[in-house]
């Protein structure tokens, strides 16, 4: 069997790790390493039968993230002390809202930038509040700072000199240019506080947005953590509230992001064994490229499909731009790369 | 800014270690490692837990340590506190 | 892979793959006499590739990749195979390791305690720690050294010693040729030449040591030693650490305790017979 498939499976809880020889690991580690979820794993698998080098291994990582993630959650307060006294209020997003609200998916959970989203009228103050504050611009390529104020949903990437962090600023979920629009508005005025005095989006909001980021956006690099978390979040809303995926139909419906929100729930399915109630319990044939795609890795961590990656990286472009600009920004980006 | 008041960090949450002329800070907040040297242990310390001036924290050392003017250390108290404040080690109150 | 080996240097298994057979037999020459545990998995993976298939034998150039990948890292040609496995080993150690507090440290121990030593490259503290190796001190790395957080035992990385330069003939005139790896020749890093550790070294490679003296050495000039405070051997240690920052607390503890229990000497030295002359004196001091 594929450490891949051996991977989702311990994951999903079809496969118990006692099962697995000991030359199994190499290759499970790896591609738990290369999707940047191996202290998920080692989460998912603390207090399993697993060789003693494997529990050292995992007890590391989970040691590890727990640090990473206060170091990510600190990012966000500091962000509050530069943005509270101008008063503007932001919401998490992604990994660090997860782990402020103390979320199943966030054990272990790698974070990288803070992403934070404010309401568009607040962008430019917010820049400058961040400015002040010690946060500055990371690349001065005058095509990517273009590009991102034109057509982005965030602001160019800012670094903070004195950490080393970066910030990402949002003023909605999907790029300008996408074919869909996102009601922004009504992501921010329905955001929650969370446990630990954070705002984040509301439980549908957050389910649509994990799918919006996975499936509208991206090119599905990391895939299998976004659909972790989207699996383990809706596992969680849907025990809290049985309305709940009724509710995300709807607020799907309202960001024009149904598609999305529902293939990643027939993904969630089909990879971790999500239950899914009527309505949502389909079978989609072009679910299995993604599937496909989701699951191309070696044992030794590597993409296994490079054309169908090329072709996710070129679907998520497609998504994101009017065919006519697609052609000149893949062009200017082509040139840069090979001049 | 030279009346703002500032908070210190929750004492629970710093580790102080002093390692000869320097003092190696450990924040549990941020993971952060700040090395200082007098008299910001000194601050800190003096702050407690309340929301301080610079003046407040200049009256509070006066007492300690037998200073000469309050009056002066002010200026260079204000300066030290915003450093602080960069640093995650006093919020602004 | 096409080709493949294992090794485990010091508590560290790794698992090494290649597009090519050259690097793994090297590394396999290098390393024939470390314990072996085939069923045990590995904490890193080194993968040493060609950027398009047609590379593997138009002008062969190796890229260094594994559980962590440096973007824009320029690949090796192939004839530097084992430099590049060997760059790949340590990256992985230094980006990927959480079980110790990882020093950029060369390290020798005797009756059971550590002498380490820090610097930068070109400071001579891998050619004093092979050197040292040579006489009656167990050799621990020459590269990094690692801290357990929480009993604060140093515990040794004795890869393959990584002579450059002038170190090789010194070395060399010292030691059985058959305890050497290939001369690579203008490489990157100048000229490179592999010692493989004595075999006391190798069998005692998890045994612990206390650190007993920490020493900054600078090559050049005239033999001299600077006491150093705790404040400053902290600073350095920091920044001689791949991980201090990822391991948090635990980290900021071991590092803490090491300066206070651990005399720090900075010490300057023209030639190594100087180098190891002040090194067995300071260490007559510490050891006391």
């Amino acid at each position: 069997m594929s450490a891949v498939a051996a991977f989702v499976d311990l994951l999903a809880g079809r496969r118990d790790a006692a099962t697995l020889g000991p030359r199994d690991w190499d290759g499970l580690i790896g591609v738990a390493r290369s999707e940047a979820m191996l202290a998920t794993l080692a989460h998912r698998l603390d207090g399993a039968a697993v060789p003693p080098a494997v529990a050292a291994l995992f007890a590391d990582q989970r040691a590890a993230a727990e640090v990473a993630q206060r170091q990510a959650l600190w990012e966000a307060e500091m962000a509050r002390r530069a943005l509270a006294p101008v008063g503007i209020e932001f919401v998490l997003l992604k990994g660090a809202a997860y782990a402020a609200a103390d979320m199943t998916c966030a054990a272990g959970r790698q974070i990288g930038d803070l992403d934070i989203l404010v309401l568009g009228a607040d962008i430019r103050r917010a820049e400058n509040a961040l400015l002040k504050a010690g946060w500055e611009w990371v690349k001065s390529d005058p095509y990517d700072d273009h590009y991102y104020r034109a057509h982005m949903h965030e602001l160019p990437p800012m670094i903070h000199s004195g950490r080393d962090r970066m910030i990402d600023v949002h003023h909605t979920i999907l790029p300008k240019t996408h074919r869909i629009t996102p009601d922004a508005l009504a992501l921010v005025s329905d955001a929650v506080t969370s446990g630990g005095g954070f705002a984040v989006l509301q439980p549908t909001d957050m389910a649509v947005h994990c799918a919006a980021h996975m499936l509208a956006d991206g090119d599905l690099q990391g895939g299998l953590r976004n659909l972790w978390d989207f699996h383990l979040m809706t596992r969680g809303f849907a025990a809290a509230d049985p309305g709940f995926w009724r509710q995300l139909d709807g607020r799907a419906a309202l960001h024009g992001l149904q598609d999305a929100v529902h293939r990643a729930a027939r993904l969630s399915r089909d990879l971790y064994g999500a239950a899914l109630p009527g309505g949502w319990d389909r079978q989609d044939p072009a679910d299995i490229w993604f599937r496909r795609r989701l699951l191309a890795r070696d044992d030794w961590g590597r993409v296994t499909q490079p054309l169908l990656e090329q072709a996710f990286y070129i679907r998520s472009h497609w998504l994101r731009m009017p065919p006519a600009m697609l052609a000149k920004h893949l062009w200017t980006k082509w040139q840069k790369q090979h001049s | 800014m030279a009346d703002r008041a500032y908070r210190a960090a929750p004492a629970d949450t710093l580790r102080i270690e002093p390692l000869g002329e320097l003092t190696a800070i450990f924040d549990r907040r941020s993971m952060q490692t700040h090395l200082v040297v007098s008299p910001v242990p000194e601050i800190l310390d003096a702050m407690g837990a309340d929301a301080c001036t610079p003046a407040h924290v200049a009256e509070r050392l006066a007492a300690l340590f037998d200073m000469e003017s309050a009056e002066e250390a002010q200026p260079i108290l204000a300066e030290r506190l915003s450093e602080l404040a960069a640093m995650g080690l006093v919020e602004r109150a | 892979m096409r080709h493949s080996a294992r090794i485990a240097v010091g508590p560290v298994q790794f698992r090494i793959g290649s597009d090519w057979a050259g690097p793994v037999a090297a590394l396999e020459r290098l390393y024939a006499a470390y314990p072996q545990d085939d069923m045990r998995p590995a904490d890193a993976t080194v993968r040493l590739f060609a950027a398009r298939p047609w590379r593997r034998w138009l002008r062969p150039s190796v890229h260094i990749g594994g559980d962590f990948i440096v973007p824009g890292a320029l690949p090796l040609p192939l004839s530097m195979g084992l430099l590049a496995a060997e760059m790949g080993m340590n990256l992985q150690v230094a980006l990927g390791w959480r079980r110790h507090l990882l020093l950029h440290a060369s390290a020798v121990a005797r009756d059971g305690r550590a002498l380490i030593m820090s610097g930068e490259s070109g400071s001579g503290k891998s050619t004093l720690a092979a050197l040292l190796g040579e006489d009656d001190w167990r050799l621990m790395g020459d590269e990094f050294t690692l801290i357990d957080p929480a009993g604060g035992d140093a515990f040794a990385f004795p890869r393959a010693v990584s002579l450059k330069n002038e170190a090789i003939a010194e070395v060399a005139a010292r030691v059985d040729p058959a305890r050497l790896g290939p001369l690579l020749a203008g490489t990157p890093k100048g000229d490179i030449r592999h010692l493989i550790p004595r075999a006391d070294a190798v069998a005692a490679m998890h045994a612990p040591a206390r650190p007993a003296l920490l020493l900054f050495p600078r090559f050049g000039g005239a033999a001299g030693i600077e006491p150093m405070g705790e404040g400053e051997a902290f600073v350095r240690l920091t920044e001689a650490s791949t991980n201090y920052v990822a391991l948090g607390e635990a980290g900021f503890a071991a590092l803490t305790r090491m300066v206070r229990e651990t005399p720090a000497f900075g010490i300057t030295y023209p030639d190594s017979a100087a180098g190891i002359a002040l090194v067995e004196e300071l260490w007559a001091e510490a050891a006391r």
